[in-house]
């Protein structure tokens, strides 16, 4: 999984976001996907907490990647994780109380996310600094822009507002703001995100 | 002189070699005109509010299959009567007012029946692929989105153009909020209760009150042998069996008192027959199996008893039927047949 000779940074991002997108593409951390989306003040606050946890990891691993003995590597990248998650937690408890009243147990979950440990495995430990910051900021962007997408159309029809912000005020689907909404949206979306995909792919190798 | 030749002619091909004239299409025309009677009932009891809200219904489940097949670019199925029966079966289960309380409201069939058309059928694959029932799938997404506007009840007027009707509890509401004595205020005694029931002079969804009319198209479903007589008799038997069992209350106390229930009243309430005969039975969505089917009818009677005496909500056959459809794979895989010859694998 050496990229770093052949891949320019925006390919990583690139990759985050649309090839390895987090939620669309890999189906992972499906759990914050569904229960903090309601609004798009949460999918944020969530969408960034975990760009900084992703960003943060890839850096660290990075860095020690050559004093990790092979064989204990797995709870050395784990502690790594569950610094940064702490680190995210209190930071938000502090300065975004409101919303860590809501959304707190979420983002402890963190810790437990398989793309950040997955990408933690795969690539920091074995790729430079500069790559695996900006592999983190791909990974953590694509779940950040998917998270948006997902609780931009759940509050939009769950609610009727985005932001906060009252738009429509007729009866809303109430159906959209409940886990099982979470399910429909997700589902919609990545069906569309595939759909797009493939005809943008298409275009693509037909027109080499 | 060719055409002579042509009889002796040994043709080779692929089973099946005898075909009957049954189709899809014209099973499920069949199935529509059986829910005429139970149409007409509700035409008579409910009026013009009937045709709005069954219209709506049907008209959209039909448009949005059509724009589906055509925006995808796939067979145009529309004439198959499948997505016809899908908005007239979700229209029968809406409450009558939501088109005379409040023109606003005139959404919700139309969403019902997009989200049954698009999102349970054609999003799985089409006709034969869906796990859930279409019609009931759009009405528990109705009943979650809007509960409110979705629980407010007709009183039923013979009168054709009453749209100043008032609004009333279902049976079961009554029975759930109040108790039985609340019920038999309202009625009278038992056998005024349960011919009203019979006939379908009572508040509840559209097509759902007429016991006697939905019977009739079931006969003839079952005369016609479109559906078997497992998934209904086992339905409703085990309902009829629970409603006797924990069904009673204690009147003084309000505790449940066993083998005292009302397993009639249970029967010929709620949307009990019109579940039991025409949705439970879809193809689709139950098991194909005999001892499946009745296992599944079995489960849907235990569900909905669940629900109607101990749930939130004062009926459960949609939520029962939903719930037993997802184990219909399941029940069909528990009960498969022995393939004739077949011999069972040893170890070793």
């Amino acid at each position: 999984m050496k990229y770093h000779h052949e891949v320019s940074y925006w390919e990583l991002i690139k990759n985050g976001i649309i090839s390895e997108n987090i939620i669309f593409r890999l189906a992972l951390s499906l759990c914050p996907a569904l229960a903090v989306t309601s609004k798009v003040k949460y999918g944020l606050l969530m969408g960034i907490a975990v760009l900084f946890v992703h960003t943060m990891v890839g850096i660290t691993v990075s860095l020690i990647r050559r004093f990790i003995h092979q064989r204990i590597r797995l709870p050395i990248i784990m502690l790594v994780i569950a610094t940064w998650v702490t680190v995210t937690d209190l930071m938000m408890a502090a300065y975004a109380r409101e919303a860590y009243a809501v959304m707190g147990l979420y983002i402890q979950l963190i810790v437990a996310f398989a793309s950040i440990l997955a990408r933690a495995e795969m690539f920091g430990s074995k790729n430079p600094v500069m790559p695996s910051m900006f592999d983190g900021i791909g990974m953590g962007l694509g779940f950040l822009i998917a998270l948006v997408t997902i609780s931009f159309f759940r509050e939009l029809l769950g609610s009727g507002s985005v932001f906060g912000f009252q738009i429509v005020d007729t009866r809303p689907v109430f159906i959209m703001m409940l886990p099982t909404g979470g399910f429909f949206a997700v589902g919609i979306l990545m069906a569309c995100f595939n759909w797009i995909d493939r005809k943008y792919s298409k275009k693509k190798s037909s027109s080499h | 002189m060719a055409t002579e030749k042509k009889e002796h002619e040994l043709i080779v091909s692929v089973s099946p070699h005898v075909k009957g004239e049954e189709s899809i299409s014209r099973i499920m025309w069949t199935v529509n005109l059986a829910l005429l009677p139970a149409f007409i009932m509700s035409l008579y009891y409910f009026g013009p509010r009937a045709i709005f809200v069954t219209g709506l219904c049907i008209v959209t489940a039909v448009l949005s299959e059509y724009f589906y097949q055509k925006a995808l670019k796939k067979k145009i199925t529309v004439n198959d009567g499948s997505a016809f029966l899908t908005g007239l079966l979700l229209g029968m289960n809406l409450p009558p007012l939501l088109w005379s309380f409040n023109p606003f409201l005139i959404h919700v069939p139309i969403i019902g029946s997009f989200v049954a058309i698009v999102i349970t059928k054609q999003l799985f694959g089409g006709l034969g692929y869906n796990i859930f029932n279409p019609a009931l799938i759009g009405r528990a997404f109705l009943m979650v989105s809007w509960p409110r506007a979705m629980s407010i009840w007709d009183e039923p007027t013979a009168a054709f153009l009453a749209f100043d009707a008032r609004t009333t509890a279902t049976p079961l509401a009554i029975l759930k909020e109040d108790g039985i004595g609340k019920l038999m205020e309202v009625f009278g005694d038992k056998a005024t209760l349960y011919t009203q029931l019979l006939i379908g002079n009572r508040a509840g969804s559209l097509g759902e009150t007429s016991v006697i009319a939905l019977l009739l198209g079931a006969a003839f479903l079952l005369y016609k042998r479109y559906i078997t007589w497992h998934i209904p008799v086992s339905f409703l038997c085990s309902v009829a069996v629970l409603a006797w069992v924990f069904g009673g209350k204690n009147p003084e106390t309000g505790k449940m008192l066993l083998f005292a229930g009302d397993p009639a009243f249970h029967l010929l309430s709620g949307g009990l027959i019109l579940g039991a005969f025409f949705m439970a039975t879809d193809y689709v969505t139950c098991p194909s199996i005999r001892k499946g089917q009745i296992i599944f009818g079995l489960g849907c009677g235990a569900l909905t008893m669940l629900i109607r005496l101990k749930g939130a909500y004062p009926e459960g056959v949609m939520f029962a039927i939903l719930l037993m459809n997802c184990f219909a794979p399941l029940i069909d895989r528990g009960f498969k047949t022995k393939v004739f010859g077949a011999v069972k694998e040893t170890k070793g």
